[in-house]
């Protein structure tokens, strides 16, 4: 049994919440258990470094302080912006001695101690490097041969730290998909930025931006795409809408990838979240016969 | 006809800002940009922006400070770090374009019309009274603060949010709240 | 010490240098009150002429025999005053000079202080001085063979230049063929001479010339020994063929029961495809056959037919051959090893590899020559003309990610493609460039040719990624580049049917190796070191080894040929003056306190140390010794002793310094 200490972020309670139901049951299953750690705070994400960079980095040293006093060694961050964030905060401790000196002195005040022993992990690696392709192959129940999948690693795991996987062109998800059974369709744009948190806030820049990925999908013969990242399948999923209304009509499914080795897995669909997406994968898995109640 | 008066002299510059940039962390390396331009290349979001990354990073070390703050570009940065990986120099320019992004809202500059610095600083006041962010109540405040008409455009999205349950109002926020706080607190002096 | 020690002391004022703040009549003074010194002087500028024949008439006059000069850096003037003590009669090494301007008057503002550290560091002089000895310098005479590392255009220049002034040169080429990189090119910049045209005859007249010994197909294993004196092990490979049988007739090549070619063409960029035996190019100097036992079925299985035997009407093919060692002695190295393009696949970004007609620029040159793999026709993959080519400037140059110098040639071959390219498909140019260095003679023109030419664009803009996903109707299909045009403010896509990458130079990746058997350093960027950047850019620290080309640094051809002039004519200074002098600041073992432990030999670094099996104790090659003092230091039994720098010498003026 591998046990790993666990950090959800905010994304993974609210919009994202499929992310997480997917991925326990998936780890499960691979005898792999994650412990959700005690009292975690936001990350900060890109909003908090554009207000105080400082504070930012104590924001998430608070996490790797207090995942070191559960006494664990390797901390799963699943959302792709917490993964980042957290690596970089430690990353520019490491370099800037200084910065670090003080986020440690303000944690020391609270009672927090920030040694620098925590391994900021991405499920992606673990699956990996630790469980291994072999171990998830043989645990797959219900091929999900016939369905053509674009995988979408987005920005934050492999810039600018590519750590796990290639920088301009990772696998690791590819290998998960056909791991699956499923096929994956060769797909450029799979690194290419969804536009963040632009969709919100500046729509008619972000939107495009997504939409641009989502068209390409479409061309190059995918019935879905499958993500790492909880803010790429919010930008992807949540705004068909407003493309539909810009530019045109896309009907993609977007899942995370967690969901899908899930259902190879042979769990059934609604225990993996699969009523989360707002455009449903249902029509996309009828049409390759591919079961999942 | 009104023609644009584009002579800049120099008591335009401020070299105070010149120097600032070059001591943010991540920015040392930045008098050494040789403009090849392959920031600006490979930002998917230069396309929109007043100056592109290369053409900002210029103003910047000239001492360009107010085109620099008003630019559009420090908020259009979404952060993917692709000008980061690829710049000739190894220029942390994401870096770089965080800390205009604290300078600019430190001086209440800002391009007209973009409600990114509301976001952030509502983001920033949320999680340090409750630790957490709720999706939920971050964007009803955004939208109070810039454009409640933008609510209007919303409306299908939030009831797909609503219908697949990824949508609460239930403010989620941490147990030690004060731990949190006076960590935050604690660095206030601290430059950032 | 039995004769009478007769000290003069000649103290410098080196105009207001020196004098400005140190008081030079007391140091002077001083010195005279100093045991053993006869005479004790001040002088205004010591090396000049009089300050020389200062110290030769005092020399007559006194009967001094040692002289300490108190004046600058003996860096500047040991020699000077060393050859005036010489001509005065006594011998040279009866000196002991002392700083008193770079190490006291020029780095002190308080006078007292200055003024008694320099007392201090005359009278340790002079205490020193009386215990130096009487020394020879070495002379060592200079074998006048050489021996040229690599066969490329300077191997080649140099060769030449050495064997028409009557030296026998060995010619040591790895390849097949001699030519290097330059036998690839299509045509050269500025003037678009045919590359091959002006090359080739120098080939011929290298094969043809009596004092050139061409090895080959064949490598350096090993270098011993010091300048003037090398004794070096040539590796050749074998080519299975007979060298004195063979005329190239390529009878065997066609007979060979591989119908046609099955194996990436080396000389083709992989381009095309050749057999197990064959002939380098066409025009390849000496004109052999050679049989690559990779690939050749008889090496494999043992059971080939053998048609290539059959063919050769003059059995010229010998499957026995076998790898042999020859050992050469020379005087005198040249090392033109040349360099190693980038490999585009370390930059992603572009494609090479990975997407369909993306070519390195060595690939386009032989895709435009017309004895390349497609007789000059520039095709895409497909078959079909490219409509629009881009060329992409900087490929793995000026990249923190990759190279961070400028490979200097790049600019120049981007734009004589750009025309070749123009001239052959009709196609579109765009060129993608962050500077244009046009620094040489006709280059700048050549640019100015290139801006008039039609259809030919300058972009500005260092080019972000080529990818093969469309954004609007005409980029369907084709190679998108993304960049910036960073002078017209704002982003491009620009379709392409074919990229171009001008990859840099880089240092052979063997070059490490190499220069540790040839006993000299490369820099960081890992081209071999020169001796000096601005004043020896042909020499290395080591004497008698010289650089010639782009293993010292990326440059274009006419620098190439004027470096390979140069170290020919370094080398022919040392050949014809017949010997050289070797300073006498050498160790040397006491035999009789050596215990054999071995620990002086692996330190020495300049491989001058070796153990004497028979005697069992290390003896040091005086010749290569430079000096360092390393093993004198680390023997355990002090057993052995540096001239000039003996214990005694060193513990006699540290006392006088402390005293």
């Amino acid at each position: 049994m591998k046990k790993y200490l666990y950090y959800p972020g905010c994304s993974l309670k609210g919009t994202g919440k499929a992310y997480e139901e997917s991925l326990i049951p998936v780890f499960k299953t691979l005898d792999a258990e994650l412990h959700e750690i005690d009292d975690w705070n936001c990350c900060g994400a890109t909003a908090y470094m554009s207000v105080d960079e400082l504070k930012a980095f104590a924001l998430a040293a608070r996490n790797l302080a207090i995942a070191e006093k559960e006494g664990g060694s390797d901390l799963v961050a699943p959302c792709a912006a917490c993964y980042l964030v957290l690596s970089k905060a430690q990353q520019y401790m490491r370099e800037y001695p200084s910065e670090r000196h003080e986020v440690s002195e303000a944690l020391k005040g609270v009672g927090l101690t920030y040694s620098d022993t925590i391994k900021v992990r991405h499920p992606l690696d673990v699956l990996i490097n630790d469980i291994g392709l072999k171990e998830i192959s043989s645990k797959v129940k219900k091929s999900l041969k016939g369905l053509k999948i674009a995988p979408y690693y987005g920005c934050q795991i492999v810039r600018p730290y590519a750590t796990f996987d290639d920088q301009y062109n990772p696998t690791t998800m590819d290998d998960l998909i056909k791991a699956c059974g499923a096929e994956v369709v060769y797909y450029p744009l799979k690194t290419r930025c969804c536009g963040g948190s632009l969709t919100g806030t500046i729509p008619e820049v972000g939107v495009r931006l997504a939409y641009i990925l989502l068209r390409e999908a479409r061309k190059r013969g995918a019935d879905m795409l499958v993500t790492a990242c909880p803010l790429c399948q919010f930008n992807l999923d949540g705004y068909q809408d407003q493309m539909k209304r810009r530019y045109e009509e896309m009907s993609m499914p977007i899942l995370y990838f967690t969901q899908i080795l899930g259902l190879a897995f042979g769990i059934p669909a609604k225990e993996l979240g699969f009523r989360r997406s707002i455009i449903s994968a249902n029509s996309a898995l009828d049409m390759r016969g591919i079961v999942h109640v | 006809m009104t023609y644009k008066h584009m002579i800049k002299y120099e008591a335009e510059c401020d070299p105070k800002f010149a120097e600032w940039v070059t001591e943010i962390v991540g920015g040392e390396k930045i008098r050494q940009c040789i403009q090849c331009g392959i920031c600006s290349a490979t930002c998917p979001l230069s396309l929109y922006m007043d100056y592109p990354p290369r053409k900002l990073i210029h103003l910047a070390k000239e001492g360009f400070k107010n085109e620099v703050l008003r630019s559009n570009t420090i908020w259009l940065c979404a952060s993917c770090y692709s000008c980061t990986v690829e710049c000739s120099k190894q220029i942390k320019v994401t870096d770089i374009m965080y800390a205009l992004k604290r300078r600019a809202i430190e001086e209440g500059v800002f391009a007209k019309g973009i409600p990114i610095p509301v976001l952030a600083k509502e983001f920033y006041k949320m999680v340090r009274s409750e630790g957490r962010t709720t999706e939920s109540w971050l964007v009803v405040i955004m939208l109070l603060k810039t454009n409640i008409l933008k609510i209007f455009g919303m409306t299908t999205l939030g009831l797909n949010l609503l219908r697949t349950g990824r949508f609460s109002f239930l403010k989620d926020s941490i147990k030690r709240k004060d731990e949190l706080k006076s960590l935050l607190d604690s660095l206030e002096e601290a430059p950032s | 010490m039995s004769e009478e020690i007769r000290v003069g002391v000649y103290v410098c004022h080196c105009g207001s240098n020196i004098a400005g703040i140190i008081d030079v009549k007391s140091v002077a003074e001083e010195a005279s009150k100093y045991p053993n010194v006869v005479v004790s002087r001040e002088y205004k500028y010591m090396c000049s002429d009089p300050g020389q024949a200062l110290i030769q008439e005092d020399i007559k006059q006194h009967n001094l025999n040692r002289i300490v000069v108190a004046s600058c850096s003996p860096l500047l003037h040991e020699h000077t005053f060393r050859n005036a003590t010489e001509k005065g009669g006594v011998n040279p090494f009866l000196f002991q000079m002392v700083n008193l301007r770079e190490h006291d008057s020029w780095v002190h503002e308080d006078k007292e202080k200055a003024t008694k550290k320099a007392i201090a560091l005359v009278r340790a002089a002079v205490r020193r001085v009386a215990l130096h000895s009487a020394l020879e310098r070495k002379e060592v005479p200079i074998n006048p063979d050489v021996l040229i590392v690599g066969g490329g255009i300077a191997g080649i220049h140099a060769a030449l230049t050495l064997a028409n002034a009557g030296k026998l040169v060995y010619l040591v080429e790895k390849e097949p063929t001699i030519g290097g990189h330059m036998a690839k090119f299509d045509k050269t910049f500025p003037t678009l001479d045919c590359a091959a045209c002006i090359l080739t005859p120098k080939m011929t007249q290298v094969r043809a010339h009596p004092n050139i010994r061409l090895w080959s197909y064949s490598e350096v294993a090993g270098v011993d020994g010091f300048v003037g004196n090398f004794r070096v092990k040539v590796k050749r490979k074998p080519r299975y063929v007979d060298e004195e049988a063979c005329i190239g007739c390529l009878a065997c090549i066609e007979a060979c029961i591989y119908k046609e070619g099955k194996f990436p063409d080396e000389f083709n960029m992989g381009l095309s495809k050749r057999k197990p035996i064959y002939f380098p190019f066409p025009q390849a100097v000496p004109q052999l056959a050679v049989i690559d036992p990779e690939t050749c079925i008889e090496f494999k299985t043992g059971k080939c037919k053998k048609t290539c035997v059959a063919a050769c009407d003059r059995n010229a093919i010998d499957f026995t051959q076998k790898e042999t060692i020859e050992e050469i002695s020379v005087g005198t190295i040249i090392l033109a090893t040349g360099f190693k393009a980038f490999d585009a696949s370390r930059m992603p970004e572009y494609g090479y590899g990975t997407l369909s007609n993306v070519y390195t620029a060595l690939e386009i040159e032989r895709l435009v020559n017309s004895s390349g793999p497609t007789a000059g026709e520039v095709v895409l993959k497909n078959g079909q003309h490219p409509k629009s080519v881009g060329i992409i400037h900087c490929v793995g140059s000026r990249d923190e990610k990759t190279n961070k110098w400028c490979s200097r040639v790049c600019c120049m071959y981007s734009l004589k493609l750009a025309h070749l390219l123009r001239e052959h498909t009709g196609a579109e140019i765009y060129n993608f460039y962050i500077d244009m260095r046009a620094p040489g003679k006709g280059y700048e023109e050549f640019y100015d040719r290139l801006l008039q030419e039609d259809g030919t664009h300058f972009i500005r803009g260092r080019v972000a990624e080529v990818t093969d996903w469309a954004m609007t109707e005409e980029e369907e299909g084709r190679l998108v580049i993304r960049v910036e045009d960073t002078l017209a403010g704002f982003v491009r896509r620009i379709p392409c049917d074919m990229v171009v990458l001008s990859v840099g130079l880089e240092p052979t990746p063997d070059a490490q190796d190499v220069r540790r058997m040839f006993n000299i350093s490369c820099s960081t960027e890992g081209f071999f070191l020169e001796r000096h950047p601005k004043l020896a850019p042909v020499n290395t620290f080591t004497d008698g080894i010289f650089l010639a080309g782009t293993c010292q640094g990326p440059k274009d051809i006419p620098d190439t040929v004027a470096q390979a002039g140069a170290a020919a004519a370094e080398a022919l200074a040392l050949i014809d003056r017949g010997s050289i002098e070797l300073e006498p600041n050498t160790a040397y073992v006491v035999e009789d306190k050596c215990s054999g432990c071995h620990t002086c030999i692996a330190l020495c670094p300049y491989n001058a140390i070796s153990y004497d099996e028979e005697k069992k104790v290390a003896q040091i090659n005086e010749a290569l010794c430079k000096g360092c003092g390393t093993c004198v230091a680390a023997c355990p039994s002090s057993a052995i002793v540096q001239r000039l720098f003996e214990d005694a010498e060193i513990l006699e003026e540290i006392e006088g310094v402390l005293l």
